[in-house]
């Protein structure tokens, strides 16, 4: 019977995850080198929420003729403005900075004034302004953000199973952390505010996968006081495969309407966490577990404190 | 744990119909809404500017510009005070925050320390008989006169509140739907104002600082003097409001202010061209009428932020208090200086730091967008939470259903801004909710397979997982709060969906299900668990 499909997944899986772990390192250690090179010669795509200026968003019955827009902007003094296509052919994110001195709002404004009596059709349903002290405090704000809720979660883990176990998870999350930057830096997504929240759910999800093993970790070293933590680590992400599966599926399919009917505002915070629970859930397998098993960890403890086990427990 | 007491179906039923009824009111057409009685609940979500269009204007009062206006003051203080007690001196200036003054007849010094001490300054706030003012003998008949530095962070605090006040009194005049006006750290206002409101006007009403004062014009410099910059002490230039005419020389010290107007409003004069009138009150009509007797034929300047309006001469006393501002006005621009002085002005100026429009239309397609997702990304869950769980599966869409309606709910009840971002937090609470039913069941396979009963799987499924749920959870609440402390606007929303996200999928998760599937081992009474 095939219904429900959970049944489809086998009632043990063998898979030999740590033997695969010093591969999955050099592919980590690769993709982190990569993703530290395209960080470091072309950076993120900071949104004015980070780098200040002006953002407008230009709609148009027709489609928007962006080439021609582009020498239109640099006409009215608008330097290096970038125009980019949003979310559909008619229509466009118009960014730029202002020269210094000058007031952003002001700036948008009389640009607004300008780009309507150049196009009669054109409408500008959004725009922002920000100016380069708050969008610095902002920039300064997001990456702290990020630096409270790695520490936090670290506390979290370390006095709820030991250090060992909160520094593989917190190895493993900045490891998604910088992977997820990497990505967001070699696609050029736009990275705003809502990419910090974007990135603290992904710190939130990829720590919540590694809570759920480590438990299932912490409960098999007790019951099985002699096996090897290795081969006790495999049985620990073979048990929670099926759940892993079934949760990642359904996390994925949730965003997916999301990604493809959100729209342009919605898309890189979609796609910050998509990108985010698939590096994750690999990260939990691959990073936090193997390390778990490089550091090791004092099983002696675990027999001082014996649980209560009920009857019909796994031999 | 599947013991069905009492307790957990209530809380089940209740929860399912608080969820039912405070989500209502976003389905239901404004035109049935309004014909239910009071008793029902009314409110709908609480949408944020991103999704119903609006303005956020975020302004820093300008505690620096403020400073200096006040230690400018302090320096013509000084000058009066030593002018009309006729001790002479010198050097009189001011540098870094401290203003000095030269003494230069030494047996006056400390007589003029003394007379200073008293005339200078003010109390200063929350100290009992404390003074906002040092003043320091630097010997030599120097003398040295400060803020206190608590007097500089009180009065910044007080230049914000003031702001505050001044803001909403000029909105609310401006009959602009319900702005709401909050101050964001110390000296930062932040300005969220929904709808139609045209931001444009709403920045030109709250940007300006309209500050009124009347000044007399210095009739002895010349235009030559001004071009050559013989400015004498106690004396500045000030530009026209209006482009072409010639700046004019003023004294610095007002004759009266705006503050003690009591009221303004949009006029004509005799010519039938647009004026603002305006009234003074009691000690503020004495002070122009006082001046405007003393200065008979001379010439004084109206001014406005610091660049003048006009410069009547006066041809007879005024005792009334009261008269009229001509100027390049239309009726609508001197409607709106007159809103501006009766409501008052900004104690120090405003800098526009942040600013972000949304028109309504954006929002709607935003609104559209957002609901589109939701739907197809709650669909996608069910079907497939249900294809892989069979019977337990659709128990969990149940509960998946609930927690929706829980979350619009309380979002509803409580007024919780939804934002954007804040229904992408929505879907992945909600993916984070099935989670738990999943821990949940994959916890009860793993213990029928370990031979339990089914009613005893299920039961140990409930109780191991929870332990696995919690820790999960407490980690999505970690990142929620740093979200909440930190952000502003669209990324609060986010943080706050997902908050209450996390509260009522663990109440939906386990309660709902449990009771659910406790229902069904009393039915069917099963020899084997259907997901086993």
């Amino acid at each position: 019977m095939a219904w429900p499909l959970i049944r489809l997944i086998p009632r043990s899986t063998h898979f030999r995850f740590v033997k695969w772990a010093p591969v999955a390192a050099i592919f980590s250690a690769l993709l982190i080198v990569g993703s530290g090179v395209s960080f470091f010669t072309q950076g993120l795509n900071l949104g004015i929420d980070f780098k200040g200026g002006v953002a407008l968003e230009a709609r148009m019955p027709t489609p928007i003729p962006t080439s021609e827009l582009r020498t239109a902007l640099a006409g009215f003094g608008a330097h290096d403005a970038q125009v980019q296509p949003f979310g559909s052919p008619n229509s466009a994110m118009i960014r730029f900075l202002p020269e210094a001195g000058q007031n952003p709002n002001q700036a948008a404004v009389d640009l607004e004034k300008k780009l309507i009596q150049r196009y009669p059709t054109m409408t500008i349903p959004s725009h922002s302004a920000i100016g380069a002290k708050v969008s610095g405090e902002l920039l300064g704000k997001g990456f702290m953000a990020l630096g409270i809720a790695l520490a936090l979660m670290l506390a979290y883990i370390w006095f709820r199973f030991g250090l060992s176990y909160g520094t593989g998870a917190v190895v493993a999350v900045f490891h998604d952390i910088v992977l997820t930057l990497g990505l967001l830096s070699v696609l050029q997504i736009e990275f705003s505010m809502t990419s910090i929240a974007a990135l603290l759910t992904v710190i939130g999800y990829s720590m919540n996968e590694k809570v759920i093993t480590f438990d299932r970790l912490k409960e098999n070293l007790r019951k099985y006081k002699t096996t090897p933590l290795r081969e006790i680590i495999d049985l620990s992400e073979n048990e929670r495969l099926s759940r892993t599966i079934i949760t990642g599926t359904t996390a994925l399919l949730a965003l997916g309407g999301t990604m493809f009917f959100g729209g342009p505002v919605l898309f890189p915070l979609v796609f910050t966490m998509t990108f985010g629970i698939i590096i994750g859930t690999y990260s939990s397998v691959y990073i936090a577990l193997p390390l778990i098993l490089v550091w090791g960890v004092k099983r002696g403890e675990e027999e001082a404190t014996p649980i209560k086990l009920g009857a019909g427990t796994r031999p | 744990m599947l013991t069905l007491s009492r307790w957990k179906v209530t809380a089940v039923i209740l929860s399912v119909i608080f969820g039912i009824v405070f989500t209502l009111p976003n389905l239901l057409p404004q035109k049935t809404l309004d014909a239910l009685p009071g008793w029902v609940p009314h409110q709908k979500l609480n949408l944020g500017l991103d999704l119903q269009g609006g303005s956020y204007l975020l302004y820093e009062v300008d505690t620096d510009a403020l400073r200096a206006e006040r230690l400018t003051n302090m320096v013509e203080d000084v000058r009066t005070t030593l002018r009309n007690d006729q001790i002479e001196f010198g050097e009189l200036g001011e540098a870094g925050g401290i203003v000095r003054v030269r003494i230069t007849d030494p047996g006056k010094v400390d007589q003029a320390v003394s007379l200073l001490r008293r005339s200078i300054g003010g109390p200063l706030a929350g100290a009992i008989g404390g003074r906002d003012t040092n003043i320091s003998n630097r010997g030599d008949g120097r003398l040295e006169l400060s803020f206190v530095p608590e007097a500089a962070k009180a009065d910044a605090a007080k230049a914000v509140d003031q702001s505050i006040e001044t803001i909403r009194r000029r909105v609310d005049a401006m009959g602009t739907k319900e702005p709401t006006i909050t101050r964001q750290g110390v000296n930062r206002i932040v300005i969220q104002a929904a709808g139609e409101s045209d931001p444009a006007r709403l920045q030109a009403v709250i940007g300006q600082t309209a500050k009124l004062t009347f000044q007399m014009v210095d009739e002895t410099v010349t235009p030559e003097d001004m071009a050559a910059g013989r400015i004498p002490p106690g004396v500045m230039v000030i530009p026209s409001a209006e482009a072409g005419r010639p700046p004019i020389p003023v004294a610095k010290r007002a004759l009266v202010t705006g503050e003690d107007l009591v009221d303004a409003n949009q006029t004509f004069d005799q010519n039938g061209a647009a004026a603002v009138g305006f009234r003074f009150g009691g000690s503020g009509a004495r002070k122009f009428g006082d001046a405007t007797t003393r200065n008979v034929g001379k010439r004084f300047a109206i001014v406005l932020d610091n660049k003048y309006i006009s410069d009547p001469r006066i041809n007879q006393p005024l005792p009334g208090g009261s008269g009229i501002i001509t100027g390049n006005f239309t009726p609508e621009s001197a409607a709106e200086l007159a809103l501006l002085l009766r409501s008052g002005a900004l104690p120090a100026k405003l800098n526009l730091e942040e600013q972000r429009t949304v028109g309504a239309e954006l929002g709607a397609d935003a609104v559209r967008a957002g609901t589109i997702s939701l739907a197809i990304g709650a669909a996608a869950m069910f079907v497939f939470i249900i294809l892989a769980y069979g019977l337990f599966g659709t128990f969990a869409a149940i509960a998946l259903f609930v927690n929706v309606l829980l979350i619009v709910g309380i979002m509803s009840m409580t007024q919780a801004t939804l934002t954007f971002p804040g229904i992408a937090g929505l879907i992945l609470t909600l993916a984070v909710a099935v989670d738990a039913n999943v821990l949940i069941y994959e916890r009860m396979r793993d213990e029928a397979a370990a031979g339990r009963s089914p009613m005893s799987a299920a039961d140990t499924g409930y109780r191991r997982a929870l332990v696995s749920i919690m820790d999960a959870n407490i980690t999505s609440v970690i990142s929620a709060l740093i979200m909440f402390s930190m952000g502003a606007g669209p990324v609060k929303g986010f943080a706050w969906t997902l908050l209450i996200g996390v509260f009522t999928s663990l109440f939906t998760a386990i309660l709902i299900t449990q009771v659910l599937i406790g229902w069904w081992f009393k039915a069917a009474k099963p020899k084997k668990l259907p997901i086993a």
